[in-house]
């Protein structure tokens, strides 16, 4: 709703500009010039002449049904400034579909708008679909996720948020990518439990592993933790260089990877004992990865997918290296 | 002397006074009124200033085409609300200029993309969108990861936008250049997309 000001302003333009074109038309119709329709005006310029011919009928009628047109049409529906028009039509108020069933049901969403005062096409539109979706969710959400994970149906559903939501990331396979942890393999950087799925998805996780760990390691020592760290993957490796690799883990690695390098689930430190790698278990990519640090990012999913969504997701996350 | 056609078609100076009058009226009962009104011109609460780096970022945004492919503009339909959060509203673009609301999705909408997705995600999505993504088919944009800001006129370009009303302080434009120099416009770029759609999620 706009000031007065400016719909006065509006309406005031609006009318002016239109009785004006009515009264230019009307003018310029009358033959006022003094010489006769159809004889010359007396311009000439190279044998052509100017001759005082009328406007077209067919043009000067279609220019004032036009008029007309406007007129009726400013008065039926909203266009001067606030005055809504006799019909009372809004484009907030159209009814949402066009088939018989949807029309009833708008008929009744549209009087419950009407008794609360608002008008707004969404809403109607959103309270639509939170009535006939709202309790499925909802009994989603009511049912524990041991239970959920056996109802074939939320799986789907579930699966289906997934690709709109997770799969950017996680692959439209759930199978990850470098960086990107794969959700097939059974492996889980924070704990693969249908409650540990559930808080990771809702709250996000940041990766901590700062360069170096923190630690005073020297670039030199790189080559010996990675081949360390190769031979706690169980993987043929140069067993002196492993133990000088051994002697730099001790000085603080273990505090998140675990004295035998198992890792911890609760700050999400990789156990490095099970040849699954992140980012890629090669020598070369081992070194970036310690000297660099890395700390992937799992934005929090509760305040836009809201937490019916995301249980029904942590089902279908969790089922998908529990079959 | 008589009024008539005569006096407007010899006297080209009048004819163009004319001219503009008649062409003014559309935008001055559609367009003027809105340049007044609460809706189109007041912030949404929470709605803060790009900083030094998002907004070199924009920069980066606006010379790469991307508003091309991507819209940044959320209808009032529960289709889209379901996909992309709330729908945008005037109050959150009123410190844009320009806009970068777009007309054309040949990629998602972009409005509230911020903290969707990790800086990390958006790095490598930048660098190859098939790496994450291996149905896409946006460009890559390698050289936003190697060419560095200098920071030169980001104080400049604040100022400028100071006078267009954005709330900067002295502050923000001192410590313009060093926000921004020494960064890469990849960082700059992911900073912007990063806080895209903060003031209404």
């Amino acid at each position: 709703m706009m000031s007065s000001f400016w719909s006065i302003w509006i309406t005031v333009l609006t009318i002016v500009v239109i009785a004006g074109c009515f009264i230019l038309l009307f003018v310029v119709s009358k033959n006022t010039t003094g010489v006769e329709e159809g004889k010359s005006m007396g311009h000439s310029f190279d044998g052509i002449e100017e001759i005082n011919n009328p406007l077209p009928k067919w043009w000067s009628y279609m220019f004032y049904i036009t008029i007309i047109f406007g007129v009726v049409y400013l008065a039926a529906y909203p266009g001067l400034g606030n005055f809504k028009g006799f019909l009372g039509w809004s484009s907030a108020n159209q009814s949402i579909g066009t088939d018989k069933g949807i029309k009833e049901d708008s008929a009744a969403a549209v009087a419950l708008a009407a008794k609360e005062q608002r008008w707004v096409q969404y809403d109607q539109e959103v309270e639509k679909a939170n009535a006939k979706y709202s309790p499925i969710f909802e009994a989603y959400l009511a049912t524990p996720l041991e239970e959920l994970v056996k109802n074939e149906e939320a799986l789907k559903v579930g699966g289906r948020l997934f690709l709109q939501n997770c799969a950017q990331c996680h692959g439209s396979d759930a199978r990850g990518s470098k960086g990107f942890p794969n959700l097939t393999d059974g492996d889980w950087l924070y704990g693969g439990d249908l409650a540990t799925i559930k808080t990771t998805i809702m709250n996000g996780r940041n990766g901590m592993m700062p360069p170096k760990g923190g630690l005073p390691i020297e670039d030199s020592e790189l080559k010996g933790l990675a081949e360390y760290v190769v031979k706690l993957s169980g993987r043929d490796h140069d067993e002196a260089l492993a133990a000088q690799g051994q002697a730099s883990f001790m000085k603080g690695c273990f505090a998140c990877h675990g004295m035998d390098g198992t890792g911890n689930k609760f700050m999400g430190a990789p156990n490095l004992t099970d040849n699954t790698w992140l980012y890629g278990g090669s020598r070369g990519v081992i070194q970036e990865s310690i000297k660099n640090g890395r700390s992937g990012v799992m934005p929090a999913w509760k305040d836009v997918l809201g937490e019916e969504k995301v249980h029904v997701i942590a089902a279908y996350v969790y089922s998908l290296s529990n079959k | 002397m008589k009024f008539n056609h005569e006096i407007v078609e010899k006297n080209i100076g009048l004819l163009g006074i004319f001219t503009v009058i008649a062409i003014s009226i559309g935008g001055l009962v559609q367009i003027t009124p809105l340049l007044f009104q609460k809706d189109t011109t007041e912030p949404v609460n929470g709605l803060r200033p790009y900083s030094a780096l998002e907004l070199e970022g924009r920069d980066i945004y606006i010379r790469e085409g991307c508003v091309g492919c991507h819209s940044q503009m959320i209808r009032p339909l529960r289709a889209e609300t379901e996909r992309y959060g709330h729908y945008s509203v005037a109050g959150e673009s009123v410190w844009d200029h320009p806009f970068l609301w777009g007309s054309k999705r040949t990629g998602p909408d972009l409005a509230r993309v911020g903290g969707r997705y990790s800086d990390k995600w958006h790095e490598v999505h930048l660098l190859d969108p098939r790496a994450v993504v291996p149905q896409s088919n946006m460009p890559a944009f390698p050289w936003l990861a190697e060419n560095v800001l200098d920071g030169e006129l980001t104080a400049k370009k604040m100022e400028v936008f100071r006078g267009f009303g954005v709330p900067y302080s002295q502050e923000d434009i001192d410590n313009a250049k060093k926000a921004v120099e020494g960064k890469t416009e990849m960082q700059a770029l992911i900073a912007y997309l990063q806080s895209l759609g903060h003031a209404l999620k």
